[in-house]
């Protein structure tokens, strides 16, 4: 760590290195159990959790009702809970709302269902603007939200964690529930972006 | 604290990133920092999460922002590392000037002072004996809470009047908790406030919702 940026700054690749070697030489950590949890973070946890969720609710509607009234329980009921993912809330899109999830504190995101968080979630022109001007950092990022619609934004600053239940494309009704996940985006789940239909 | 953390409304940062696919990690570090990070945090202080937000905040600027996320996720385990005398202050840029044959002194791993410290549970989310102080549809208003000291109050939303809009269930308190002060468990109320009320009267039209805890607020 450094108290400003020298010229001769240590890059983050080699002070991981030099990092992990010292824990490792201490004992307080094994490379193999690492190898082990990041190979997790980068194959099994990831949005297509989340997109299963959005698909059942958006075929069954007794699961849609329970998931917005107890978005813990009925997202476990799919098998995903676990750290950043304690207690659930599920937040729904309609022609009438949008809404659109941010941390500006940390990044704080919904692991179990997401996966780990994206670039521009993390980026601080995003924490930041969002809670300022909604619309305008949404047309940003490529969302244009109709002038109609009430925007509501949800900053993440306890260990509540929100989920954005998008709307179900029109001309999608002959897809089951894996065809319809399959559409699902990240994006869409944090309400930057909507599902497009195939 | 005012940190750099607390990013909410601040001006300068440029247009938001366009979304595109990206793996988890954009390059191998990355993981192992994520990694480090996650795997030695119960070592240090019981899988005190709050502890490391608050190592996050109390970065330099520069430090938070110069290699991104996981760079402060790697610069923040330092520093509770060298908190908690695991590491030396300096060990890990000496290693890494030997890795690169620069011929430096290594300080000598000094004697662990870890906290002393058990969550009572784990997780985040507590039971406690009292009733929410406050009900939804409650006009309250945030406290003018200056900590230097760690808090999830963001600083754009003190001093301002809003509705309780639902109430969670009781979480430990950052405040304390960051700082191996007690868990203190309190209700958090999610608080909606119109956009006005936090950006004047020319802004955007918007209801934001923020997550507070209970003794950050006052009925208004």
């Amino acid at each position: 760590m450094s108290e400003a940026a020298p010229a001769d700054r240590l890059s983050p690749a080699l002070r991981t290195e030099a990092l992990e070697e010292l824990l490792v030489e201490r004992e307080l950590i094994d490379p193999a159990v690492m190898d082990k949890f990041i190979k997790t973070y980068e194959q099994d946890v990831g949005p297509l959790n989340g997109a299963k969720v959005v698909a059942r609710a958006w075929t069954d509607p007794e699961y849609r009702a329970w998931l917005l009234r107890d978005g813990t329980a009925a997202i476990k009921d799919m098998g995903f809970g676990g750290p950043q993912g304690e207690h659930m809330v599920v937040v729904e899109q309609s022609d009438e709302v949008h809404h659109v999830v941010v941390c500006t504190l940390c990044s704080c995101y919904p692991w179990p269902v997401l996966g780990l968080p994206p670039s521009w979630y993390k980026d601080p022109a995003y924490r930041a603007g969002i809670v300022r001007t909604p619309r305008r950092v949404l047309r940003e990022m490529g969302l244009e939200v109709s002038e109609g619609k009430d925007i509501q934004v949800w900053d993440s600053s306890s260990e509540v964690r929100y989920l954005v239940l998008p709307q179900r494309p029109a001309g999608t009704e002959d897809l089951d529930a894996e065809a319809l996940a399959g559409l699902v985006t990240r994006d869409a789940m944090v309400g930057v972006a909507e599902v497009a239909a195939p | 604290m005012d940190s750099i953390a607390d990013m909410g409304g601040m001006h300068g940062w440029g247009p938001a990133q366009v979304p595109t696919d990206e793996p988890p990690f954009a390059e191998p570090w990355e993981g192992r920092s994520f990694a480090i990070t996650v795997l030695t945090m119960g070592r240090i202080s019981g899988q005190n999460l709050d502890a490391f937000r608050h190592a996050l905040g109390r970065l330099h600027p520069v430090d938070y922002l110069v290699d991104g996320y996981y760079g402060r996720w790697l610069n923040a385990a330092e520093l509770m590392l060298t908190d908690s005398r695991i590491l030396a202050p300096g060990a890990v840029d000496a290693r890494a000037r030997r890795k690169q044959g620069q011929d430096v002194t290594e300080p000598a791993f000094p004697e662990p002072a870890r906290p002393d410290y058990k969550p009572t549970a784990a997780g985040s989310l507590r039971e406690v004996d009292a009733e929410p102080r406050f009900g939804a549809g409650d006009v309250v208003r945030t406290l003018d809470l200056q900590p230097e000291g760690p808090t999830k109050l963001p600083r754009y939303v003190r001093r301002r009047s809003g509705t309780v809009t639902a109430i969670r269930p009781p979480h430990v308190l950052p405040d304390t908790h960051a700082v191996f002060a007690g868990e203190n468990p309190q209700y958090v109320y999610t608080v909606g406030f119109p956009s006005t009320e936090l950006w004047g009267p020319d802004a955007e039209p918007f209801t934001l919702h923020v997550d507070l805890f209970e003794s950050y607020l006052e009925n208004a």
